[in-house]
């Protein structure tokens, strides 16, 4: 099959959308695969090849991620880029292909973005201290099911940043959410549970990310379902944090 | 309480959002239910407008309600000016969830903070009311919905109003950490419409006079 993509090409401050007609494509081929073999095609012409991000391509490690026709990942739902096949677009189809944007994702080249903001959002909080020491034995600590089963569907976020990507208000707040969700109704994550929300959310304040306004643009194109419901626990966690606890 | 800091934060401008709306709403089912009283017979209304006054609320409920109404811009303008900051701008983008309702919240917002401007001179201050007599309520309302266009617009600010709600008493109440059902919203957001809108048909059909 034969696809017309439309590339954001940029290497200094601004960039541009490039069109390339790419044929002998397989219907069976990831969408980065497609960009593999324009990719090669570029290197043997002499061409810079596009530079996208990509690491695991089984759509668990969160390192793919771009708009596909104005949409994060593309059209087909919880998958990512790496994980959408060919099969979903139509013979002769013009896709537009551009990276992630937001203010606190700037642009390293081409569809490539900075996503360090992320880490700063969980080194501000985004996990449990734990002493060393020998292990402790996991059954030690019961967890009730249906808590293990909030923290899991909230731990299932790879941090790809789809969601900033679609929020009309460059907010990051389901990635918060869904790191403070997964550590928060778990009883180890209890001791930090306050402070944890709090300066997580004062550093994705800082960062420069918007504020949440319940549209659900995130959680439609989330690679991993991750629900709206945790940002409704992160907003009751830290009003909490602020009104009520000792600790803050 | 840690207030100064909880304010700084988008969850807590959201919240003050979030509490002021709610302030706000619970006036405007107030306002509702004392428009209804009208369908009480001749008199009825007055007699309501004479009893608020009488007990004395009048006043403390104003400020109250400018208050809320300046707490609630001015968080609002905040959050906009940083979202607009953040936001990414594509050259392709497609809307892929998010209600009309919700992404009207802003520029609706405004529509509503203009309507009300008209509304105290037509119906408080009177100098926009076809009649415009103070204390002579029942009659004012009949002179205004005479008028295809004053019924128009009081229409079209109800409905800016119902698809602010709809939006809103959802997003308010998940803000302040409790999650409901969009349904919630839409429910509200009918009553309220309809509650309001069924004095102007009222008066313009001929049902009240």
């Amino acid at each position: 099959m034969k696809l017309t993509l439309r590339i954001w090409r940029q290497s200094g401050a601004t960039g541009r959308l490039v069109e390339y007609p790419v044929d002998d494509l397989s219907e069976d081929m990831s969408f980065l695969e497609a960009l593999d073999v324009l990719n090669e095609r570029l290197i043997l012409a002499g061409e810079e090849p596009v530079a996208f991000d990509h690491d695991c391509r089984e759509g668990i490690c969160g390192m793919c991620g771009v708009m596909i026709n104005g949409v994060a990942h593309g059209p087909q739902k919880a998958t990512t880029a790496c994980q959408l096949h060919l099969r979903h677009f139509k013979d002769g189809d013009v896709l537009t292909v551009e990276p992630w944007r937001a203010d606190p994702f700037p642009v390293v080249r081409d569809l490539v973005v900075d996503r360090g903001a992320f880490d700063r959002i969980v080194a501000a909080g985004g996990y449990i201290s734990v002493p060393t020491g020998s292990a402790p034995e996991a059954h030690a600590t019961p967890v009730p099911k249906p808590d293990a089963d909030t923290a899991f569907e909230a731990a299932a976020c790879i941090g790809c940043g789809a969601c900033v990507a679609a929020c009309p208000n460059g907010s990051a707040m389901l990635f918060t959410a869904a790191k403070a969700t997964h550590l928060g109704v778990l009883p180890q994550g209890q001791p930090e549970r306050y402070s944890r929300a709090r300066d997580m959310v004062a550093e994705h304040d800082a960062l420069g990310f918007g504020g949440c306004t319940n549209t659900g643009e995130c959680t439609t194109v989330c690679p991993k379902g991750i629900p709206l419901t945790t940002i409704a626990r992160l907003n009751a966690d830290l009003l909490r944090a602020h009104t009520t606890r000792s600790d803050r | 309480m840690d207030t100064i800091r909880l304010y700084r934060s988008t969850i807590g401008k959201k919240a003050v959002m979030a509490v002021t709306g709610a302030a706000l709403f619970l006036y405007v089912v107030a306002h509702m239910v004392g428009n209804l009283s009208i369908f009480a017979g001749p008199g009825a209304l007055d007699a309501y407008g004479r009893w608020l006054r009488d007990i004395g609320v009048v006043w403390p409920v104003r400020v109250g309600l400018l208050a809320c109404v300046v707490l609630h811009f001015v968080a609002a303008y905040q959050l906009t000016a940083r979202a607009r900051k953040a936001r990414g701008r594509y050259e392709h983008r497609r809307v892929v969830q998010g209600s009309y309702a919700a992404r009207t919240m802003r520029w609706g917002g405004v529509v509503i903070a203009l309507f009300v401007v008209y509304h105290l001179l037509d119906l408080t201050v009177g100098v926009l009311n076809p009649n415009g007599v103070p204390g002579e309520i029942h009659a004012n309302v009949v002179a205004d919905f005479q008028h295809w266009y004053v019924v128009l617009a009081y229409t079209a600010a109800v409905l800016a109003l119902g698809f602010h709600l709809r939006h809103g008493v959802w997003s308010a109440t998940q803000t302040l950490g409790v999650t409901t059902s969009r349904a919630l919203g839409l429910g509200v957001a009918i009553v309220i419409c309809a509650g309001f809108l069924s004095v102007p048909f009222a008066v313009f059909t001929g049902l009240v006079s």
